[in-house]
């Protein structure tokens, strides 16, 4: 009988402390919750890829979309990624007062994209366009919806951020909580993103 | 009103009872709630193995007529559903939950209250979807669920309804979990630990973990469109506005693919661990495991179309994805070598562990083999959906998973609960269900050649069919019989059995240096790993017992660290209502959905804005347990 890995020596050099993470638990657990919302928006995309063109019936893409207001939207969004950056940054400096202030100017930024949305949709109706008017008004509806959903949920945050900030909860020592906001309101811009470029600007370029 | 929702807060938010049901539902301890995933996953198993009876009492005669045709659909269904997501998988969550963050000698999760989360709404996930039975009818659409035999028009009943709202709650749990379990293992493992050092069950906890985050958001994004044609009337899936059903074939298959690796890769890591302990060898080809699971993991992506050969997708396609599905026989061989090395010149114990495990290997080869034929394009229309294809799955299913999972059983039980288990009993039950198992599924084989589809719940006596379906149904009570003993063996091992002691196996790895039953704490000191099978190699070449790592000056390392210093101090979670109180607001508005009823959805939408806000206000950072100053 073999005594196997006793024949081995034991390792000479191990480092006796913990090697210290190369990532945080909570932002790595909440990179790989990003991870799989990713998989979530990309099956979305491809329902909508998938059944694009197949409506029987109108109103179709072209009939409805209107670039340059949903380019001012997008636009908007954007912005507030950019300060998003910047109240992260302030509170890693520790200027809490900073941080107050860009997270308020993001959650405003969020909303107006929402209220763009919000227009948008009835808009839309207006038009003749619903969930159950045809299979794009129900992939299109349900893939943007889902983004706005994921807004709305970033401004809550943001304003319950802000709420804690202003009773003195946060801190430079806090400052996970908002770098972890923080990506989750980028990785919502990104989606954006990719819901502008293959959802609006392909229609006409197809 | 203000004071009395202040004071409730306040009562709920200092669980202290360490006993009793309350400590229950308040834990933390990654090792009681492995314990309730144990227990609650055997009692789905026992209700879906009731169901597999129904079927096979059915089908055991021509012109059975024990179960009407609705209720067989949905006996078949529930048993299905039952089977994968409410035995199998919390099973499997199990035993990750209570071993692996022992195995790789942490404290607890990264998450505690996450963890605790996952459980209950797994636990509510079960229960909306069993209470489909007493409200309004049982799902009938195949554990698949195909559209649009599952929309509206075909299921205009609420079935499909538990099924959409049950696996969706579930699915939040496992996706939680398995985030949990990914962070743990990378930035949890003992000072000292190499990810090379890790015992291969943690490896296969960290590759399963990895397929359930990329291969739930399909299904979850499937079944909220199937949601959406089911309520507000959209056309996902009707061919008639547009809709393509194949499509529900594709997302559900994205998934439904991986979730048979999220199934076989835990049994992989048990059998990993248990064959070499047996054989008092390490584990043979210890990279070439690590290679073969990545590459299965891989490739369990992209084999999914195997399931929709018939569908019309072209030659190409078919021939492209026979050809990936094929491909994940190599590693999977490769892991078949390295067991059969590990046992080769070993000095085997026939435990009843190691007879599941062995038998494991004897059953999961035969379904590998019928996998092999159903996976060749060609072949596959004349088995697709006879019972051919159901014994190549069951034999993958229950000789993969649930034979792993009773050598794992047989093999922790005495770390669990202090006890031995009795051996002769244990292999008696052994034989009473490998027997039993291969009278039923091996005839399935010959049904399916012989013609006999799959689904049907009754058969004509000239077909030719009656033999061996008697067979069949004759070995299910050999089987129940085995798995009654089991439980038996259970029972009288936790009132009598022997104390197992630390180590009753001469085990290689973490869990046999510390008492069974380990303390809240797991590792009084954390341990210093010096190698691979850390255990042993200080039983061989060491002290004999594992050296604790010098104490750490601070980092948080999730459910606790040592402090430095003198006075030994743990730093522990605390326990929290908050988690069960998320669940039941999504249980509630969950049922509001499935009974369209805005008024109960909101009632459970507060419910669950209570339990978050709760959960984030209660911020508690913890406490110390004061040790003895001795304990190492
Ligand atoms: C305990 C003994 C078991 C018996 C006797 C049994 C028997 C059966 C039978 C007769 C069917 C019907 C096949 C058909 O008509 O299509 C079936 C279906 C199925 N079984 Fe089992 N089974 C057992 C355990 C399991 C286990 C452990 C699993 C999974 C881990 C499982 C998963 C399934 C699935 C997924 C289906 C397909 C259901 C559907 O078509 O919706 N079974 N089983
Ligand atoms: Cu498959």
């Amino acid at each position: 009988m073999t005594i196997g890995s006793a024949a081995r020596p034991l390792r000479e050099a191990v480092t006796p402390h913990r090697a210290p993470a190369p990532l945080e638990n909570v932002k790595f657990g909440f990179w790989l919750f990003l991870a799989s919302e990713c998989l979530f928006f990309a099956s979305l995309v491809g329902t909508y890829l998938a059944l694009h063109g197949r409506s029987l019936t109108g109103p179709f893409p072209q009939d409805v979309f209107n670039i340059p207001l949903t380019t001012v939207s997008s636009f908007v969004l954007l912005t507030s990624s950019l300060t998003m950056v910047l109240a992260v940054a302030a509170i890693q400096h520790g200027d809490v007062a900073a941080m107050k202030r860009w997270l308020a100017v993001t959650a405003f930024l969020g909303l107006v994209f929402l209220g763009f949305q919000a227009y948008e949709f009835t808009e839309f109706v207006h038009e003749g366009l619903t969930l159950r008017t045809n299979v794009f008004g129900a992939s299109f509806y349900t893939l943007t919806g889902f983004h706005g959903a994921h807004v709305a949920i970033g401004v809550i945050w943001l304003v319950t951020l802000l709420l804690h900030a202003l009773r003195g909860g946060i801190t430079r020592d806090k400052a996970t909580a908002v770098e972890v906001a923080g990506l989750y309101w980028h990785f919502v811009d990104v989606v954006w993103i990719v819901i502008f470029t293959v959802v609006y600007l392909l229609e006409f370029a197809r | 009103m203000a004071v009395g929702a202040e004071k409730l807060v306040g009562t709920l938010r200092k669980p202290r009872e360490e006993t009793g049901l309350w400590s229950w539902l308040t834990t933390v301890d990654h090792k009681r709630i492995g314990i309730l995933y144990l227990a609650t996953g055997f009692a789905f198993f026992l209700m879906g193995a009731v169901e597999a009876l129904l079927i096979r009492l059915q089908l055991a005669r021509p012109g059975g007529g024990v179960l009407s045709a609705q209720t067989y659909n949905q006996v078949l269904t529930m048993h299905g559903t039952t089977m994968i997501f409410l035995a199998a998988m919390p099973l499997i969550a199990g035993f990750f939950n209570y071993m692996m963050p022992i195995l790789i000698g942490a404290r607890d999760v990264a998450f505690p209250r996450m963890n605790a989360l996952s459980y209950w709404l797994f636990l509510a996930g079960g229960i909306i979807l069993n209470s489909s039975w007493f409200l309004g009818g049982a799902p009938a659409a195949g554990w698949f669920n195909y559209a649009n035999l599952s929309g509206p028009q075909f299921s205009p009943g609420r079935g499909i309804d538990f099924y959409l709202l049950g696996l969706q709650v579930s699915g939040i749990g496992t996706l939680v979990s398995a985030i949990n379990f990914i962070v743990t293992i990378l930035n949890l493992r003992a000072p000292g630990m190499r990810l090379m050092d890790m015992p291969p069950f943690a490896w296969a906890t960290l590759f399963t973990s990895a397929i359930i985050l990329f291969a739930l958001p399909p299904f979850t994004a499937g079944m909220i469109l199937l949601m959406f044609d089911r309520w507000f009337g959209t056309g996902f899936f009707v061919p008639s506005a547009g809709g393509d059903v194949v499509l529900w074939q594709h997302l559900f298959w994205i998934f439904g693919h991986p979730e048979v690796y999220i199934l076989a890769l835990p049994a992989y890591g048990i059998i990993s661990e248990v064959i070499p302990t047996f054989s008092r060898k390490p584990f043979f080809g210890y990279t070439s495991m690590v290679i073969a699971l990545t590459a299965i993991s891989g490739l369990s992506f992209l084999v999914w179309v195997h399931h929709m050969f018939t569908v019309g997708l072209g030659p190409w396609v078919n021939t492209l994805f026979a050809i990936t599905t094929k491909a994940i026989s190599v590693p999977t061989g490769i892991l078949m070598f390295n067991w059969i090395a590990t046992m080769w010149g070993g000095d085997l114990r026939f435990t009843t562990a190691l007879h599941y495990a062995v038998g494991f290997l004897v059953v999961f080869t035969i379904g590998g083999l019928s996998g092999i034929v159903n996976a060749t394009s060609a072949l596959n229309p004349q088995l697709q959906d006879t019972y051919w294809v159901v014994g190549h799955f069951h034999y993958v299913a229950i000789g993969g998973v649930l034979f792993s999972l009773l050598a794992g059983l047989c093999y922790w039980w005495p770390k669990i609960t202090g006890r031995l288990l009795d051996e002769r009993l244990g292999r008696r039950s052994f034989w009473l269900v490998f027997i039993g198992f291969n009278l039923i599924f091996f005839p399935f084989h010959i049904l399916g050649v012989l013609g006999m589809p799959r689904r049907i719940y009754t058969y004509a006596p000239e077909l030719g069919l009656s033999v061996w379906n008697a067979v069949a149904t004759a070995g299910a009570f050999v089987m129940g019989t085995g798995i009654l003993l089991l439980a038996y063996n259970l029972v009288t091992s936790l009132v009598r059995g022997q104390p197992a002691g630390a180590d009753p196996w001469d085990g290689r790895t973490l869990e046999w240096s510390i008492p069974s039953p380990p303390p809240v704490y797991n590792f009084a000191r954390l341990p210093l790993v010096r190698g691979r099978d850390a255990f042993w190699l200080e039983k061989r070449s060491g002290g004999g017992t594992m050296q604790p790592a010098p104490e750490e000056e601070h980092g948080h390392a999730g459910g606790g660290h040592g402090k430095g210093g003198h006075g030994h101090a743990i730093h522990m979670p605390s326990p929290s209502y908050m988690p069960a109180v998320v669940a039941l607001g999504l249980t509630v508005a969950s049922y509001g959905g499935i009974f369209r009823s805005l008024l109960v959805a909101l009632i459970g939408l507060a419910i669950l804005a209570f339990g978050i806000f709760g959960w984030i206000f209660e911020d508690d950072s913890g406490y110390l347990l004061e040790l003895e100053e001795d304990v190492a």
